[in-house]
């Protein structure tokens, strides 16, 4: 196989607080292929968009990379300096947040912001630039791009300040685009559009894609392979079908029991037992699901437990003791 | 039999800022005539994209908001004389009540969970006694499943479920006959969800509370509602028992919007894209389908006349002219 343009390693985060650290992620591994879309999917808390972050470099103050790396096309991007990761962020990797209407500044008008980004990482000529500006409008297929350019962003819909946020994403051509909850907050018709955007340029382009979300249902229907992600682990990563098909980790196939489109009565919809543990504790078990498991056994506490291939199927990566 | 609530005709436009004195008054559509009835005990689903006037439909409903037109009957009684901010005192209060989106934003973050749910109970049926009122907010909690030690707790101490039953038990304490719940799940994760939708169901069916649910989720509605409101700029355009509209929906926008839902199941049709914005609700032109220029199966008719709301089958209704073809 080919290098992989990320390639995750045992990534370790802490977040300092007040009460001591909290172990946010601990030894997260995965890899996103060229012109892969690769989902991390889990529910709020377990870490996917402080994953995110972390590789982008945009952690907040209090985050503490404890151990692990960061390889961008096998380039460690946690030991670049600061002023190459700034020049690598958002020329070679890029991201897009959940709501589009506040990462957007709302002062400015959605063409100088694109000019913006285009401006900071491939200086030229403002003709030029504003050429450019409109290419990446007419690429996100804004209508009327000459007029929106001008616009604000409290003047335009919840779909098209996301698709602006896009266009700022994708101005430089990156090779890797993070998309952090990116249809939270817009209309089922919208995300549909809005999610065959991203996938059609990810195709275009070979763009490497990381689709943040909980919505395992969307997921499902534009990513190529999924991680499962509880409390900071990495816990199942697989193929989409194969995952749907058959979850090993007890975590994923609970998770799949709670997704109302694949139920016919509300009876057979199944909620998870208990919640997140507290990641502040300094004795998490090695599992952090076991404490909500019914498969738990003395072997599950045993020893470190790490994102291991299953046997007979290589395509598959689980952390789980005693598999479904 | 009576209809727990109905409404006739129900409208509520809003005056836009004019430019000028000069200028012509312009109304923002924001609920056109809309005709609703719940039964006792039934759930019913209202869908729609943002801005389509569900919010402000469930808000005339719960009669937080005036209607501009139309009249609201609650068990055959006309409560839509009474300003919003009489009926807020009146006996016929509690009988209707509301469950918010954002449980976090709902509460108030100083209130003690007991006092969250006594607050009401205080305000529209004030029980004889401290005891009383002890039973009463416990046997709240109870029937949402909240352990009774979290009643000492501030809202910031629980988790996001924790604090959507909170919401549930403090409109279910003044033992209302209709809940009105705008996007009670959508701030929740899919597991958690599970356990609310299950939650709302079981007081359904034992205590015979209607259920007015708020959604843009057709996947959730189907599976908690037995009828589905589809509402688009402003207006009902199809309406019908939630199994038929889902398996067969009538109108374009409707096929579009359960198109559109993300699926685990492989056996998906072929996705409906709908391009563009819808048109505004500011003074919408009177004569033209409100979803003429999205509409996939659009017709010169369309934008000449606008369709009624006519009836299919037996309790299914759909506003196109081209339904049930």
């Amino acid at each position: 196989m080919s290098t992989p343009v990320l390639s995750v390693r045992d990534l370790t985060v802490d977040f300092a607080t007040r009460r001591g650290p909290v172990h946010v992620l601990d030894g997260v591994s995965f890899d996103v292929g060229a012109g892969e879309i690769m989902g991390i999917i889990g529910e709020s808390g377990s870490g996917k968009s402080v994953t995110a972050y972390a590789v982008m470099g945009i952690l907040e103050h209090a985050a503490r990379i404890r151990s692990g790396e960061i390889l961008f096309e096998g380039q460690d991007v946690l030991k670049m300096t600061r002023r190459r990761r700034d020049a690598w962020r958002g020329r070679d990797a890029s991201i897009i947040f959940q709501n589009p209407r506040t990462a957007l500044n709302p002062i400015r008008s959605v063409g100088a912001q694109i000019a913006d980004v285009i401006s900071r990482h491939a200086p030229a000529p403002a003709a030029e630039i504003r050429a450019r500006t409109l290419e990446a409008l007419r690429q996100v297929r804004i209508p009327d791009p000459e007029r929106r350019l001008r616009a604000y962003p409290f003047e335009l819909s919840g779909g098209l300040c996301q698709r602006i946020g896009i266009a700022i994403a994708l101005a430089c051509r990156p090779r890797l685009l993070i998309a952090d909850e990116p249809t939270t907050g817009l209309d089922v018709t919208t995300q549909a559009v809005i999610m065959d955007l991203i996938r059609s340029l990810a195709r275009e382009r070979g763009l490497s894609v990381v689709l943040i979300t909980h919505d395992l249902a969307l997921a499902s229907e534009y990513c190529d392979r999924l991680a499962i992600m509880h409390a900071g682990h990495v816990v199942e990563i697989a193929p989409t079908a194969e995952l749907i098909a058959r979850p090993h980790h007890p975590y994923a196939a609970k998770l799949l029991r709670s997704v109302p489109s694949l139920v016919d009565e509300l009876s057979q919809l199944q909620a998870i037992e208990g919640s997140l543990p507290d990641l502040r504790r300094t004795d998490l078990p090695p599992c952090r699901f076991a404490e909500r498991c019914e498969r738990r056994t003395a072997a599950c506490d045993a020893g470190r437990l790490r994102l291991e291939p299953v046997a007979g199927q290589p395509s598959r990566l689980l952390a789980c003791r005693n598999p479904l | 039999m009576t209809a727990l609530l109905e409404t006739r005709g129900l409208t509520r436009h809003f005056a836009m800022p004019r430019p000028s004195p000069f200028a012509p008054h312009q109304f923002l559509h924001a609920v056109d005539d809309v005709d609703l009835t719940i039964a006792a005990g039934e759930a019913v689903g209202l869908v729609g994209e943002s801005g389509c006037g569900k919010s402000t439909l469930s808000r005339i409903v719960s009669r937080l908001l005036d209607p501009t037109g139309g009249e609201l009957l609650l068990e055959g009684r006309r409560i839509s004389d009474m300003p919003a901010a009489r009926f807020a005192r009146s006996a016929e209060r509690r009988k209707i009540q509301m469950v918010f989106q954002d449980p976090t934003e709902s509460l108030n973050p100083r209130f003690t969970v007991f006092n969250l749910i006594a607050d009401p109970l205080r305000m529209l049926d004030p029980p004889s006694s401290a005891a009383e009122l002890r039973r009463r907010v416990e046997e709240a909690a109870t029937a949402v499943n909240l352990p009774l030690a979290l009643l000492d707790r501030l809202p910031h101490q629980l988790s996001g479920g924790q604090k959507a039953r909170v919401g549930i038990a403090r409109a279910l304490v003044v033992e209302p006959r209709l809940l009105v719940l705008d996007e009670p799940t959508s701030a929740l994760d899919v597991s958690v969800q599970a356990t609310v939708l299950q939650l709302l169901d079981r007081l359904r069916r034992e205590r015979g509370i209607a259920l007015l649910f708020v959604s843009h989720d057709l996947n959730v509605v189907r599976l908690l509602c037995s009828r589905i409101v589809v509402m688009y700029l402003g207006q009902i355009v199809e309406s019908g028992p939630a199994q038929d509209v889902y398996a067969a929906p009538a109108h374009p926008y409707t096929r579009a919007l359960i198109s559109a839902i993300p699926t685990l199941r492989a056996d998906r049709g072929e996705r409906i894209k709908l391009e563009g914005d819808p048109q505004s609700p500011v003074s919408p032109p009177p004569h033209r389908c409100r979803f003429a220029g999205r509409c996939p199966i659009e017709q010169p008719l369309c934008t000449r006349t606008a369709p009624e709301l006519r009836e299919l089958d037996e309790g299914r209704r759909a506003r196109c002219h081209f339904a049930g073809e």
